[in-house]
């Protein structure tokens, strides 16, 4: 029945296609939650009467973060091609999108980091000062622990942009479904495979909100 | 155990600079519950985040257990809060973690392996009452279970000084009450030096040995608590007296007073220590030749003794009233006329 419905479809293609999108879009989504905390973090404790609070800081961080957040993404893959070059000696195949899709998302990330960690009550952050508490542990197990639910339902936004990110990746020959629903669906005008590409591109952000979404909630005590 | 010496602390603000506390000097005793009463604005927030070093004095020294808070800094700042630990008015919870966790958290803090923090931890729960309700989070507990979990957490570093930060404002009545006993067990039980701020004479009544009167960043009264209630001198120490004693109910009932009572006079009584014990009033009636009707009567249990006030009439000839009033005067209780009606 689906090879009578999607006659042009090459399955093997398709399913190497889904791999590659779920390879760029998880390795990214991990190194954004990383880079964009950290980054976030720093935002936050440098921003005023908070525990670092340092003007220089805050206003490099937050310009380095405002001017990446504000390139669009397909201008930052052509920008960032020579140091993708640089950096993996290629600009082809998905782990060479990998730079422009972190560049691209973990600033989104870091001012959604700064949100949730806002959220946070400051008499809990003054308590575990008076309790005697360092930096470091007002981090690890203050500042994380009381946002994680936004900080995991702010991932999932992120990654579902990433998905769309590493569709527009496909122009620098990164593979993946957006690039098989271009170059096969469109250019060569067989509509089936666009849309069994969107089809599995659907599912694949619904897999990424249920997960998040379930994570969100269970974390969740309030 | 406390001594702040000429703290003045300032802020710079968009409009200027603020001062927020002015010129204060205070020693605050070992085992000692000492209150620090005000309104919002006062400087009192200010004044008990000096006492851990969460806020610095523009000027003066604090010190707190022969630590100087005033100067310190990094981990030696971090050690010393360990024993000087804080309760707060709205509870400031970690919403992440269950009871337990919570309890867990100043031990953590402090490198207590886990086996001891848990044995601690057990502990803790039991002395403030949660028992059983270890593995809760905060949300489904009620605001004094909450404070409860305050309190535990404090204490689990064995502090010398508790510091309570409008500890029993968010919480009704007949809580409050249970929160203050529990503070005063743990003075008791422990020995531990308990400094409190509240806008609340109710609490300061309860459970407080000493008080001092914060108005606009300047301490204006201090001392005993029996005393600042049966002599109070500053406007501000009259007011937060009035608040126990002259509750708008008394005012109300007076004025209905004045038109029941149209003969004789309104004459307030107050009791302060073991002169409530003394039979005042039929010592009166049998003296002299008056009419005496209790109209009003109020008394309050403070930590050195009680206090009351008792408005009664007197009536009769004259010269009896006038004897009476004099000997009033003689057995110390302060008497205050509050309608002439002659």
């Amino acid at each position: 029945m689906l090879t009578s419905l999607f006659p042009n479809v090459d399955w093997e293609k398709m399913w190497e296609a889904t791999y590659e999108t779920l390879y760029m879009t998880s390795i990214s989504t991990v190194v954004t939650f990383i880079l964009g905390l950290a980054i976030g973090v720093i935002l936050f404790l440098t921003s005023p009467n908070q525990l670092w609070a340092n003007k220089i800081v805050n206003f490099l961080t937050g310009s380095i973060v405002n001017i990446f957040r504000s390139i669009p993404f397909i201008v930052l893959i052509i920008l960032l091609i020579p140091f993708t070059k640089f950096l993996l000696g290629t600009i082809r195949g998905a782990n060479a999108a990998l730079p422009a899709l972190i560049i691209g998302a973990a600033p989104f990330y870091a001012r959604m980091v700064l949100i949730a960690l806002r959220e946070i009550d400051k008499g809990v952050i003054e308590a575990a000062r008076s309790m005697g508490a360092k930096s470091s542990t007002i981090i690890w197990k203050v500042l994380i622990p009381e946002s994680l639910p936004a900080l995991i339902s702010g991932i999932t936004v992120t990654a579902v942009a990433l998905v769309g990110y590493t569709a527009m990746a496909g122009i620098i020959g990164a593979g993946g479904l957006g690039n098989l629903a271009f170059l096969d669906g469109f250019q060569r005008n067989r509509q089936d495979v666009t849309l069994m590409a969107t089809i599995l591109i659907l599912v694949v952000v619904f897999i990424i909100q249920w997960i998040g979404d379930t994570i969100t909630t269970k974390t969740d005590k309030r | 155990m406390i001594q702040l010496q000429n703290i003045t602390k300032k802020y710079k603000t968009a409009n200027g600079e603020l001062t927020a506390v002015k010129d204060v000097n205070l020693s605050i005793n070992k085992g000692e519950i000492f209150g620090i009463i005000g309104y919002s604005g006062a400087g009192k927030s200010t004044m008990i985040r000096l006492l851990n070093g969460l806020e610095k004095p523009t000027s003066g020294t604090v010190k707190v257990n022969n630590q100087e808070f005033s100067a310190i800094s990094g981990q030696k700042l971090r050690d010393a809060r360990q024993k000087v630990s804080m309760i707060f008015q709205h509870f400031n919870l970690l919403w992440s973690r269950t009871v337990a966790e919570n309890i867990a958290f100043p031990l953590e803090i402090a490198g207590v392996p886990k086996a001891q923090r848990d044995a601690r931890v057990k502990e803790l729960i039991a002395l403030v009452g949660l028992e059983g309700r270890d593995t809760a989070y905060p949300s489904q507990l009620s605001g004094g279970q909450k404070q409860r979990v305050g309190i535990a957490r404090a204490l689990a570093n064995n502090p010398e000084v508790l510091l309570c930060d409008e500890a029993t404002s968010a919480l009704d009545p007949e809580t409050t009450d249970a929160i203050l006993d529990l503070l005063v067990d743990i003075n008791e039980r422990l020995g531990l030096t308990i400094v409190l701020i509240t806008h609340e004479m109710h609490v300061i009544r309860k459970i407080c040995h000493r008080v001092a009167v914060m108005e606009a960043g300047e301490v204006v009264e201090s001392g005993e608590v029996l005393q600042v209630f049966q002599a109070p001198q500053a406007d501000i120490t009259k007011k937060f007296v009035s608040q126990i004693t002259d509750t708008k109910e008394t005012q109300e009932t007076v004025a209905q007073l004045k038109a029941h009572y149209p003969t004789g006079q309104l004459i307030k009584l107050v009791f302060v220590g073991e002169k409530t014990e003394q039979p005042v009033i039929s010592q009166l009636v049998k003296k002299f030749d008056v009419e005496v009707s209790i109209v009003h009567g109020n008394i309050s249990q403070t930590k050195n003794g009680p206090y009351g006030t008792l408005i009664v009439q007197v009536d009769g000839s004259h010269e009896n009233v006038s004897a009476a009033l004099n000997y009033l005067n003689t057995v110390e209780v302060q008497t205050e006329v509050i309608v002439n009606v002659d």
